[in-house]
C-alpha cells in the first residue's frame, strides 16, 4: 500500500462512515456506537501479527497485552452490542413483526429474562 | 503493493471490508439492525482467521492462542453477564483496550525502528500516540461512570499539565520517528505522557457528558488502528479504522449536539463547578411531598398519564415494574405512554433499550418534538429519575449552565409527580425549579420500591 494511493483508501473510506452514519435515527446512536466499537476491534489482526514478529521477552510480553486487549475488544464489542439488538428485536416481535425471529432471538430472549426479576419473567412471557 | 502477502489472504480482507460496510449499513436501521452485528462479526471471523496464514506471523502461535483464549473468554464471561444499563461503562471499557492493544503495536514497531523509515516511524507514532489517549481516556471515563473520582477537582495547574505533557509528549514522538536507533527509554516516557494526557483530557469532564466523550474515544481509537493499518500494511485495517473515525466523529458531534452543548464546551468548562455549594443550600421546605397512595389515586383516575424515564429508572432498574403499572393503567382506561427525551439516562437510545427489555411497546414511546405539544392536555406526569432533562431553566432561566439545551416541558401537565431518591442535584449538578412548582409533588425513594408502592395501591383501590 503505497503512500499516495492509501491516501485515496482513507478519503473514500472516511466518506463511507460519513454516509453509514448521517442518516441513523437517535434511538439508534448507542447500537452504532457499540458496532463502532466492534469494528476498531479489527486492530487484533495487527496485534497478532505483532506478536507473531515478536523475539525478546519483552515483545512477547507488549505483543500478548496486545492480543489480549485487542480479543477482549472484539469479543466483548460484539457481545454487548448484539445483546442490545435482541432487545430491539424482542420489542418488534411484540409489535406483530415475526419477520425477526430466529433461533438467536429466541435464545437471547431467554438469557436477557434470567437476568430479570423472575416474578416479571412469567409476565413477559 | 504488499509482494509478500499471498492474494489469497488479500482477497480475505477485502471480503472482510466489505462485510463491514454492509454490517454497519445495515446497523442504521432498526429492521435489520441485528443481522448487521453478526455481518460484521463473520467479516471480523475471517480477518483473524485468515491471518495464521500470513507469512510474517512466523513465531509464538501458541502465545497468540493464549492470550486470544485469556482476552475473549474474559471479555465472553463479562459482556454476557453485565447489566444492560451499564451500556456506556462497557463500550468505553471495551473501548480502552483496542485503544491499548493499538498503542502497543505501535511500540513493538518502535522497538524495532532499524526495519522501518521515517513515514512509518511517524505513522507509529501517531498511531501509538493517539491509541495510548484513547486509552486512559477512556479508562478514565470508565472509572468515573462507575462511581470513582467522581469529584470533578478542577486543580489549579491542571492546565499548565495538560498543554506541557501535550507539548513534551509531541517532542518526543518527533525525535522517535527521526532517531535511527531504539529508544527503550524515550518510548517509555513517551507512552507514560501520552496515557496522562488522555486522563488529563478527560479529568474536566462530569459523568452526564461522558457518553459524548467516550464517542469521541471511540473515534479516536478507529483513528490509532487506522494508523496502524498503514504500518504493518493491512487495508482491512485502514478501511475499517478510517470508517470508526469518520462515522465517531459524526456521532459525537450529533451526540453533542442533542444536549445543544459544543465539543470544546464539554472538554474544557468543567460545567457547573462553580455553583455546586450554592445549589445544595437551597432550603428543601418549598418541596411539596406526596405519598404512593396519594400519587397512586391521581394516576389511577387520570385520563392520560405520561412517564418520563431518566438515569435513575436504569440505577433502580425500575423499567419493569413501569411496564406492569402501565398495564394496570390501561386496564383501567387511562391512556399512557412513555417521552423520552433524546438523552436520556446518558446515552441516545438508553431509555429504548431498557423499556424494550422490559416489553414495552414501541408505540407507548413518543420522542421530544411529539410530546412537547401535548403536555397541556396531560393530567398527571411521572418523572422516574430523570433531573436535568425536565430542567424548566434550560428554557427559561438565560443564567443557568443548561441553557438552551431543549427539556420536556412537563411543568406545563396539570400534575407532575418526580420520584426521587435523594434531594440532590441532577448529574450537571444544577438546582431544578420543577421541584418547586406549583403543580408537583416530589415522592422520595428508590424509584422501583416507588413504584412497586403505586402498583400495590393502584390494586388496593377496588
Amino acid at each position: 500500500m503505497s503512500g499516495v494511493s492509501g491516501l485515496y483508501l482513507v478519503l473514500l473510506a472516511g466518506v463511507a462512515g460519513y454516509v453509514l452514519i448521517a442518516r441513523v435515527p437517535s434511538i439508534l446512536h448507542t447500537p452504532m456506537m457499540s458496532g463502532s466499537n466492534f469494528i476498531h476491534g479489527i486492530v487484533l489482526a495487527g496485534a497478532m501479527l505483532a506478536l507473531g514478529g515478536a523475539d525478546t521477552f519483552l515483545e512477547q510480553v507488549i505483543g500478548f497485552i496486545a492480543v489480549a486487549a485487542a480479543s477482549a475488544n472484539v469479543v466483548g464489542g460484539f457481545v454487548v452490542t448484539d445483546r442490545m439488538l435482541a432487545l430491539f428485536d424482542k420489542a418488534t416481535i411484540k409489535k406483530g413483526n415475526y419477520a425477526g425471529i430466529s433461533p438467536l432471538t429466541i435464545k437471547s430472549t431467554v438469557e436477557t429474562s434470567d437476568s430479570a426479576q423472575s416474578d416479571d419473567v412469567s409476565k413477559i412471557a | 503493493m504488499n509482494d509478500t502477502v499471498p492474494l489469497a489472504l488479500q482477497l480475505a480482507w477485502f471480503v472482510t471490508t466489505l462485510l463491514f460496510i454492509v454490517g454497519l449499513r445495515r446497523l442504521s436501521s432498526p429492521n435489520n439492525a441485528r443481522s448487521g452485528i453478526w455481518l460484521a462479526g463473520l467479516g471480523m471471523l475471517i480477518a483473524i482467521a485468515s491471518m495464521y496464514f500470513h507469512p510474517e506471523l512466523r513465531q509464538n502461535q501458541v502465545l497468540i492462542l493464549a492470550a486470544m483464549s485469556i482476552g475473549g473468554g474474559i471479555a465472553l464471561l463479562h459482556a454476557q453477564r453485565i447489566d444492560m444499563t451499564r451500556i456506556p461503562q462497557m463500550i468505553a471499557l471495551y473501548n480502552s483496550l483496542g485503544g491499548i492493544a493499538a498503542g502497543a503495536i505501535a511500540m513493538l514497531v518502535l522497538l524495532n525502528v532499524s526495519e522501518h523509515g521515517v513515514l512509518v516511524k511517524s505513522l507509529a507514532v501517531l498511531g501509538g500516540l493517539i491509541g495510548c489517549i484513547a486509552f486512559s481516556g477512556s479508562l478514565f471515563a470508565y472509572l468515573r461512570l462507575r462511581g470513582y473520582f467522581s469529584r470533578r477537582s478542577g486543580f489549579a495547574q491542571r492546565q499548565v499539565a495538560y498543554i506541557a505533557s501535550g507539548a513534551l509528549v509531541m517532542l518526543l514522538g518527533l525525535i522517535l520517528a527521526a532517531s535511527s536507533t531504539a529508544h527503550p527509554v524515550l518510548l517509555l516516557l513517551f507512552v507514560g505522557l501520552a496515557i496522562c494526557f488522555g486522563i488529563l483530557m478527560t479529568l474536566p469532564t462530569s459523568a452526564a457528558d461522558m457518553p459524548v466523550l467516550i464517542s469521541l474515544y471511540n473515534a479516536l481509537t478507529g483513528l490509532a488502528v487506522a494508523f496502524d493499518g498503514f504500518v504493518l500494511e493491512n487495508p482491512a485495517m485502514v478501511v475499517a479504522g478510517t470508517i470508526v473515525f469518520a462515522a465517531g466523529s459524526l456521532l459525537t458531534r450529533l451526540m453533542a449536539r442533542s444536549v445543544n452543548r459544543r465539543l470544546s464546551e464539554i472538554m474544557y468548562s468543567g460545567f457547573g463547578i462553580t455553583d455546586e455549594a450554592e445549589a445544595t443550600s437551597t432550603d428543601k421546605d418549598h418541596v411539596n411531598t406526596i405519598d404512593s397512595r396519594d400519587a397512586a389515586v391521581d394516576m389511577a383516575y387520570a385520563g392520560r398519564v405520561v412517564i418520563v424515564p431518566g438515569y435513575g429508572m436504569a440505577t433502580a432498574q425500575a423499567q419493569h415494574k413501569l411496564r406492569e403499572l402501565t398495564q394496570l393503567l390501561d386496564e383501567r382506561g387511562v391512556q399512557t405512554s412513555f417521552a423520552i427525551h433524546p438523552v436520556a439516562g446518558r446515552m441516545p437510545g438508553h431509555m429504548n433499550v431498557l423499556l424494550a427489555e422490559a416489553g414495552v411497546p414501541y408505540e407507548k414511546i413518543q420522542d421530544l418534538s411529539d410530546i412537547n405539544a401535548e403536555f397541556s392536555q396531560v393530567d398527571v406526569v411521572l418523572v422516574v429519575g430523570a433531573n436535568d432533562i425536565v430542567n424548566p431553566a434550560a428554557r427559561d432561566d438565560a443564567d443557568s449552565p443548561l441553557f438552551g439545551m431543549p427539556v420536556l416541558d412537563v411543568d406545563s401537565a396539570k400534575r407532575v409527580i418526580v420520584l426521587k431518591r435523594g434531594d440532590g442535584t441532577g448529574y450537571a449538578g444544577v438546582e431544578n425549579p420543577l421541584l418547586f412548582a406549583p403543580v408537583t409533588r416530589v415522592l422520595f425513594g428508590d424509584a422501583r420500591d416507588s413504584v412497586q408502592d403505586l402498583i400495590l395501591a393502584i390494586k388496593g383501590l377496588e
